[in-house]
C-alpha cells in the first residue's frame, strides 16, 4: 500500500479497495514500526488522524469529495498547528501548542486531508544536514550514518521511506530542494507569493517558501492543487491566477528550450552527480527539448549574499523568542535582561544563535551599507541573471546539490562547507523563482538529484517537464534498501 | 549672556481607526488587559501583518492638511529593541520613506504675529503595549491593548524659540488633528503624547547647542512647564561653566521635578531594516485626490467662515475655530440659535469658565449645545433679562432643567406685558407726588439722571423682572418727558 502514489490512492479510494482509515492506519503503523531509525518525526498525531480519516470516509461514501480527501500526509513542524505543538525543531518552542492554523494546513483540512503528524527539521530551518534539531539528526533513509539533508530533512527522510506519502516543507535556501535530492525524492518550492506564509514560523521572510515533497511530480501536482492560494492574510502573497497543475502533465516536450549555466558544473560538484546530472538533461533531448548554455555571472555572490540577508531578517524575526509571552522560560529570571539573556541563551542552539549574531552584525550602525544594503544590491543582480536568461531558454537545468548525502559531523563542524551545500539553490530563492529537484540517480548507491528552475509562475510548465522525465526514466521508483 | 532657545517637538498622534495597524483587534481605551490582542499583536509564531488601509487615508489627510508632498511610495521598516510591552522585539516604523514629506504649519502668536513652523516629515508606526507596574508584586504585568495602534509621528524642524511657540504649535497642531477628525486629542489617555527637544545657545551663535529630549508630556501645561524648567537649567549649567548632555529626561507633572532618564551613550542601536513582510505601499494620485476631496474643513477656512458668514470677530473666530469639538458645539448653538455672536460670548465666556473651573471637556458638558441655544433663545427674545440668563445657565449647569424650565420654576420670567407695566407706573407715580413734581419741572439734561429713581422703585414692585426697556419707554412717557 505504501508504494503507491498519490495518485493510485486516490483511484484505489474512490474504487473502494481500501477505506482512509486503512490508509491511515497502513502509514500510522510503518511510522510506529520504523521511524525510531530515522528520527524523521517530532509528533505523530494518530488519533486525530484516525477521526479525520473516518471524515474523510463519510465524505468519499457521500460523492463529490474533493480529489485528496482522505489521503494521508506529514506536516514539517514549521507550520502552525491547532491544539498540536509545533516545535520549529527548537528548544525554544518544545511547550508552544498553537491555537491556530498556519494557512496551508487549513487548506488541506478543508479538501479532507489526513495529517499523521509533525517532521523533524533543522532548529529554525537552519541547516542542510537536519543536524541542528533539537529532537536529534534525521537519518538518510538510503544510508543512516548518512544525513537526510536540510533543513526539511524529516519531510524528505519520511517520504523515501515511504512512512509517509508525502509531505509539506518550506525552502528559504534549499530546504526542500537539497533534502529531496539527498533522499531521492521529488521536492518543489513554488515561486516566492504562490504560496501563503500565514502559520509558518518565519526564518527568513523575504526568502521562506512552503512548499512539498512527494515522489513524484504528479503527486507534487495534486497537493500543489490545494496548497496553492491567495490569502490576504499574507501581504507578500500574490493574487495570481491558480491553474489546475496536473491538467498539463501530459504536454510534449517538444521545442523546450533547456538552459544550463556553466557556473553550475565548476570546482565543488562531486564527478558523479554531474554525471547523473548530464545523463538526465540528454533524456530530455530524446524527449524533444533543446539545450542551450547559459551564464549566471552573478552566480558567486549569491551564498555570501544570502548569508547576509537571511541571517539579518531571522535576527528580527527571532526577536519575539524573549521567553515573556510563550515559548521557553530560564528558571527563576532574576531581572528582565537576565529574563532575556538566559531564555534566549538556553532557548536556541548554537546554529541559531550564530545566524542571529551575524544578521545582528550585518545591520548594525557602520555596517549595514557594507553587508545588508550590498547584499540587497547583489541579491538583484542575481535576479536580473534570470530574467535575462530566461529571455533565450524556458527552464534552467544544474544539479541540486554538490554531491549525494554526506556523512554526519562531516560538515557540522564547518559553518561555511555546510553554507556550500545549497550553492545551486540558494539564488533562486533571492530571486524569488520556483525551483524542483527530482532524482536522476544513484552515486556510490545514493541518490543524486537534477534541479529545475523555471520562470515566476511557471510551476505548472516544471511539473509537466518533471512528470514527462518520470514517465520515461526509473529514478523516482527506486527505494532504499529494505523498503 | 543673553540666551536663545532652539525647539524642536516630535509628536506621537494615535490615529482614531476602529482597528490596528497591523491587526483586525480594536483600538477601543480602557478595556480589560489583553482583551484587544490578538495573535498578530502579540507576535505569536507565524502571524503576519498586513496593512489597514485607513491608517493610510488618515496619514494622507494629515500630509495635505500641512502642505506636505504624499510619498506615492512609503516602505515600513523594523526597529530592534527588546522590551517586554514590544512584542516582536521590533517597532513597524517608517525611516527612509515616510509617508508625510515636509510642510509647515502658520502659528498666530499671542503679539498678534504669524510664525511658520516647518514640519521635517510625519511617518506611520505602532504603539507599543503598556509595563504596568503597579499591584503586580515586584513584578511587571504586561497590557497589549495598545500593541499596534497606529500613530503617525509629526517631527518638526527645530524652528520655535520659546516655551509659548511651543506650546503654541501643540495646540494648532491639536486642533488640526481633531478637525481632521483623526485623533479624538484626549492627552490625558495618550491620545497626543509630546516630546520636546531642547537645546540653548548665545543670542546670535548660529551653531546649535547640545540638545535633550523631554518625553511623553502629555498636557500642554506640563508642556509649557518643562520647557521653562529645561530652559532655566540648560542655562545655569552653561552659565555655571558646564556643559549639557546629552540625554532623555522626564519631566514629573506632580513634583514640577525632571529627571535624566538615560544618556547618548546608552542609547540602543537599532538595526532598522526594510520589514520583509510588508510590501511598499503605494498610493496613487487618484486615492490622493480620493483624500483630498473628502477632508473635512480646516480650522483656518472655519475661521474664515466664521468672520465672512457669521460676523464674528476675528478673535472670536480663532478661539472657536482652533478645536474641532469647540468649534461643532459653537455651530450647534449658534445654528439653533439663529444668534451667533451671542452664542460665540456664552461659549467663550460662560461655558468656558465652568468646563474649566471642573476641568471637564466640552464634549463633556453637562449644558448640550441645543440647551445653550435654548437660553441664547429667550434672552434674544427678552424672556429673561442678561443678568437673569446668568442665574438660568448656573442653574442648567447644575442640572435643573432647560431654560424653559428653569425660567417657570424659578420664576424668572420678565414683565414686558405693557398693561402690567403701566399699572405698576401709575402707581409709582400716583405714591410719589414730591419726585414726579421734581422730575418734571428739572431741566432736560438733569432728567435721565433723575429717572433712575422711578426705574427703581418699578424694578423693586416687579420683583425685578421688568423688561428695562420697555419699562423705560412707559415711564418716559407717563412723566410726560
Amino acid at each position: 500500500m505504501h508504494n503507491l502514489t498519490i495518485a493510485q490512492m486516490i483511484r484505489e479510494l474512490r474504487q473502494k479497495t481500501f477505506s482512509s482509515v486503512e490508509l491511515t492506519e497502513h502509514f500510522l503503523a510503518r511510522i510506529e514500526r520504523l521511524d525510531s531509525n530515522y528520527n524523521s518525526f517530532v509528533t505523530v498525531t494518530r488519533e486525530q488522524a484516525l477521526q479525520q480519516a473516518r471524515q474523510a470516509d463519510a465524505r468519499l461514501a457521500a460523492g463529490n469529495a474533493p480529489a485528496l480527501c482522505g489521503i494521508p500526509l506529514a506536516h514539517k513542524d514549521i507550520f502552525c498547528t491547532t491544539g498540536v505543538r509545533t516545535s520549529c525543531g527548537s528548544k525554544m518552542l518544545d511547550n508552544f501548542v498553537p491555537p491556530y492554523d498556519a494557512t496551508i494546513v487549513e487548506n488541506y483540512l478543508r479538501d479532507g486531508v489526513v495529517m499523521l503528524g509533525k517532521t523533524n527539521m533543522d532548529e529554525f530551518a537552519m541547516g542542510s544536514s537536519n543536524e541542528t534539531s533539537y529532537y536529534g539528526p534525521v537519518k538518510n533513509p538510503w544510508a543512516l550514518n548518512c544525513v537526510p539533508g536540510g533543513s526539511s530533512g524529516g519531510s524528505a527522510a519520511s517520504v523515501a521511506a515511504r512512512i509517509t506519502p508525502a509531505a509539506t516543507a518550506s525552502d528559504t535556501g534549499g530546504s526542500i530542494r537539497q533534502p529531496a535530492s539527498l533522499c531521492g525524492i521529488t521536492g518543489i518550492k513554488p515561486t516566492y507569493g504562490r504560496v501563503s506564509r500565514w502559520g509558518m514560523i518565519a526564518f527568513a521572510s523575504s526568502l521562506d517558501q512552503a512548499g512539498l515533497m512527494t515522489r513524484t511530480a504528479e503527486d507534487a501536482a495534486l497537493l500543489l492543487n490545494t496548497m496553492a492560494s491567495f490569502d490576504a492574510k499574507d501581504s507578500t502573497c500574490v493574487d495570481e491566477p491558480i491553474p489546475d497543475y496536473t491538467a498539463t502533465l501530459n504536454e510534449s516536450l517538444s521545442g523546450l528550450r533547456i538552459g544550463v549555466p556553466k557556473e553550475y558544473f565548476g570546482e565543488g560538484l562531486n564527478e558523479g552527480t554531474a554525471r547523473a546530472v548530464e545523463d538526465a538533461i540528454k533524456t530530455f533531448e530524446k524527449l524533444g527539448a533543446s539545450v542551450h548554455s547559459v551564464s549566471l555571472p552573478h552566480s558567486h555572490i549569491a551564498v555570501p549574499a544570502y548569508y547576509v540577508i537571511a541571517p539579518a531578517e531571522c535576527s528580527a524575526n527571532l526577536s519575539r523568542f524573549d521567553g515573556v509571552r510563550y515559548g521557553y522560560r530560564c528558571a527563576n529570571p532574576q531581572s528582565l535582561e537576565d529574563l532575556y539573556k538566559r531564555s534566549r541563551s538556553e532557548g536556541f542552539g548554537e546554529e541559531v544563535k550564530r545566524r542571529i549574531m551575524v544578521g545582528c552584525y550585518a545591520l548594525s550602525a557602520g555596517y549595514y551599507d557594507a553587508y545588508y544594503a550590498k547584499a540587497q544590491k547583489a541579491r538583484r543582480l542575481i535576479k536580473q541573471d534570470f530574467v535575462d536568461a530566461f529571455k533565450t531558454v524556458d527552464v534552467i537545468m544544474g544539479p541540486t546539490a554538490p554531491s549525494p548525502a554526506f556523512e554526519f559531523g562531516a560538515k557540522s563542524k564547518d559553518p561555511v562547507a555546510m553554507y556550500l551545500e545549497d550553492i545551486y539553490t540558494i539564488a533562486t530563492n533571492l530571486a524569488g523563482l520556483p525551483g524542483m529537484s527530482i532524482p536522476c540517480g544513484l552515486v556510490d548507491d545514493k541518490p543524486v538529484g537534477l534541479q529545475i528552475i523555471g520562470n515566476y509562475f511557471a510551476e505548472a510548465r516544471m511539473l509537466n517537464i518533471a512528470h514527462q522525465f518520470q514517465q520515461n526514466t526509473q529514478f523516482h521508483d527506486l527505494a532504499p534498501a529494505g523498503i | 549672556m543673553e540666551w536663545e532657545t532652539v525647539i524642536g517637538l516630535e509628536v506621537h498622534v494615535q490615529l482614531a481607526t476602529r482597528s490596528k495597524i497591523f491587526s483586525g483587534s480594536s483600538t477601543a481605551f480602557g478595556a480589560e488587559p489583553n482583551t484587544q490582542a490578538c495573535a498578530i499583536d502579540l507576535a505569536m509564531p507565524g502571524t503576519l501583518p498586513t496593512v489597514n488601509a485607513e491608517a493610510f487615508r488618515m496619514a494622507t489627510m494629515f500630509g495635505l492638511a500641512i502642505n506636505a508632498e504624499i510619498n506615492r511610495r512609503s516602505i515600513f521598516e523594523r526597529k530592534n529593541y527588546f522590551y517586554p510591552d514590544l512584542p516582536k522585539g521590533y517597532q513597524t516604523t517608517q525611516l527612509a520613506s515616510p509617508i508625510v514629506g515636509a510642510g509647515y504649519l502658520d502659528l498666530t502668536l499671542s503679539n498678534g504675529e504669524t510664525k511658520r513652523v516647518r514640519i521635517h516629515h510625519a511617518h506611520l508606526e505602532e504603539d507599543a503595549g503598556k509595563s504596568l507596574h503597579e499591584d503586580f508584586h515586584g513584578m511587571s504585568g504586561i497590557d497589549l491593548n495598545r500593541a499596534g495602534t497606529p500613530l503617525i509621528e509629526v517631527v518638526t524642524e527645530p524652528d520655535m524659540r520659546s516655551a509659548e511657540e511651543a506650546v503654541a504649535f501643540a495646540k494648532k497642531l491639536h486642533g488640526l488633528v481633531t478637525s481632521l477628525g483623526i485623533c479624538d486629542g484626549d492627552m490625558s489617555q495618550g491620545s497626543m503624547r509630546f516630546d520636546v527637544n531642547i537645546s540653548v545657545r548665545p543670542k546670535g551663535q548660529e551653531k546649535l547647542g547640545t540638545r535633550t529630549e523631554t518625553k511623553n508630556l502629555n498636557s500642554f501645561k506640563f508642556m509649557e512647564e518643562a520647557i521653562e524648567l529645561e530652559i532655566e537649567r540648560q542655562i545655569d549649567v552653561l552659565e555655571s561653566g558646564g556643559k549639557i548632555v546629552q540625554e532623555t529626561r522626564l519631566y514629573n507633572g506632580d513634583t514640577k521635578k525632571a529627571r535624566s532618564m538615560r544618556t547618548k551613550e546608552d542609547s540602543n542601536d537599532y538595526r532598522y531594516f526594510p520589514c520583509p513582510d510588508l510590501l511598499p505601499v503605494v498610493l496613487d494620485d487618484a486615492f490622493i485626490e480620493d483624500v483630498r476631496r473628502q477632508m473635512p474643513e480646516l480650522p483656518e477656512a472655519k475661521r474664515a467662515r466664521y468672520i465672512a458668514e457669521l460676523g464674528l470677530p476675528e478673535y472670536d473666530a480663532s478661539i472657536l475655530s482652533s478645536d474641532a469639538a469647540t468649534a461643532a458645539y459653537f455651530e450647534e448653538a449658534a445654528q439653533l440659535s439663529g444668534k451667533p455672536k451671542l452664542a460665540a460670548n456664552w461659549v467663550m465666556v460662560e461655558l468656558a469658565a465652568q468646563l474649566n473651573r471642573q476641568e471637564l471637556t466640552i464634549q463633556q458638558s453637562p449644558i448640550s449645545a441645543a440647551a445653550l441655544a435654548g437660553l441664547i433663545r429667550r434672552l434674544d427674545d427678552g424672556t429673561i433679562s442678561s443678568k437673569m440668563a446668568k442665574i438660568v445657565f448656573e442653574a442648567m449647569w447644575n442640572g435643573e432643567g432647560d431654560a424653559d424650565t428653569v425660567i417657570e420654576t424659578k420664576g424668572l420670567k420678565q414683565v414686558s406685558d405693557t398693561g402690567a407695566l403701566e399699572k405698576i407706573v401709575d402707581d409709582i407715580i400716583a405714591n410719589n407726588p414730591q419726585q414726579v413734581a421734581n422730575y418734571r419741572s428739572a431741566a432736560e439734561d438733569k432728567r435721565p439722571k433723575m429717572l433712575g429713581f422711578f426705574v427703581g422703585q418699578a424694578m423693586k414692585a416687579s420683583k425685578g423682572q421688568a423688561n428695562p426697556q420697555e419699562l423705560n419707554r412707559i415711564l418716559l412717557e407717563k412723566l410726560g418727558g
